[in-house]
């Protein structure tokens, strides 16, 4: 067992990586969340950031090298993120039992509708387009 | 007992034992319609329920798991910029096939907003119910709506597409993987996204594509079909 000791210390040196990738996409929530305060928009921090990120990732001011384990991780675990607002339900009980019926139908159907127009408008121009290359 | 449910640790264990639990529960049952996600909702609601702890004194603590939202919205950008290439070669038909399914959201949710005589709050509250949570909660708190409804609407959304995925394809006749991958993302994002990936690669992909390029429309529309009504 003890032969592992140099090892961990080893690791806990290359842990500081996770702690600066974390400092990288902070940063740019950061950055996004200042964008928000300054353009009358109503756009969420969250999105200026996620679109900061992509600039930042295609001009390679940012390497996904830099930030690959960090969004890897809070990515696999988002689900969890969602479980404290979500059970906020308990105190939305009386806006959603009031109209529930139409809330439920207003899900149920645009949510199919989607699904429908959004697969077979891309399956009608993918269609067309590999037409159009085989020519 | 107070000091239990007082402490900033109550809300944020509540709920990772919920996940937890929900995801074991998914890989003994091995079936769909055991959402780890709904599960963990429902759990922390019957806890509170049966401790009568209040709402508000769980989510002192727990906002700690909320703080990681933006970071990982952020984080969406690298899936993003890692299919790129993909987006490039088919972009037409992906763009116009995600931009008619985002119309076709607003101008449903308008309609039926009008039909059935909900308020404005509610309305904009529907509006961005088809994009990934963290999204949508941005959204609809911009917009005024009630961002708790906003996200139990989504997850409905995300279970529906989830659960009847197959099922949509062949009733559409929706056969092409990358068409499959935009609807699925479209109408369902994250949720459905998880379904898309065990349907093959390349759904599972256009999926998480379609997600990200639904949810950055979706800000756009809404902000222009919430003065509608």
């Amino acid at each position: 067992m003890f032969y592992n000791i140099p090892v961990i210390f080893e690791k806990s040196e290359s842990f500081m990586k996770y702690v600066r990738q974390f400092l990288i996409v902070l940063l740019i929530s950061f950055a996004g969340e200042g964008l928000n305060r300054l353009i009358p928009l109503p756009i969420p921090g969250s999105i200026y950031g996620l679109l900061l990120m992509l600039l930042c990732l295609c001009l390679k001011l940012i390497k996904v090298e830099q930030v690959k384990e960090i969004s890897a991780f809070l990515l696999e675990i988002m689900p969890i993120l969602f479980i404290p607002a979500a059970a906020g339900l308990i105190t939305m009980w009386d806006v959603l039992r009031k109209n529930l019926l139409a809330y439920l139908l207003i899900t149920f159907v645009t949510t199919a509708a989607v699904f429908f127009v959004s697969g077979r408008v891309t399956q009608r121009l993918l269609l067309r387009q590999r037409r159009g290359e085989k020519k | 007992m107070k000091l239990l449910t007082e402490s900033a640790f109550f809300g944020v264990a509540v709920s990772l034992l919920a996940y937890f639990v929900g995801v074991e529960l998914r890989k003994k049952l091995k079936s769909d319609l055991m959402n780890p996600l709904l599960f963990s909702v429902a759990a922390v609601i019957a806890v509170l329920l049966l401790t009568k702890v209040e709402y508000e004194t769980y989510y002192a603590g727990a906002k700690v798991i909320s703080f990681f939202l933006t970071p990982a919205t952020v984080c969406l950008a690298v899936p993003l910029y890692e299919k790129l290439g993909v987006l490039r070669k088919n972009k037409l038909a992906i763009l116009v096939g995600i931009g008619s399914g985002v119309l076709t959201a607003m101008v449903l949710i308008l309609l039926m907003s009008v039909l059935f005589g909900l308020s404005h709050t509610e309305y904009v509250t529907l509006l961005p119910k088809s994009i990934t949570t963290a999204i949508g909660m941005g959204v609809s708190e911009e917009l005024g709506g009630y961002v708790t409804l906003t996200v139990a609407i989504i997850i409905l959304s995300g279970i529906q597409g989830n659960m009847m995925a197959p099922l949509l394809c062949r009733l559409f006749r929706i056969t092409d993987p990358v068409a499959k991958g935009i609807g699925i993302g479209a109408a369902s994002h994250a949720i459905g996204t998880s379904r898309a990936i065990k349907m093959g690669e390349t759904e599972g992909a256009m999926s998480g594509l379609s997600m990200a390029v639904t949810g950055i429309l979706t800000v756009i529309a809404a902000s222009i079909f919430a003065v509608l009504y």
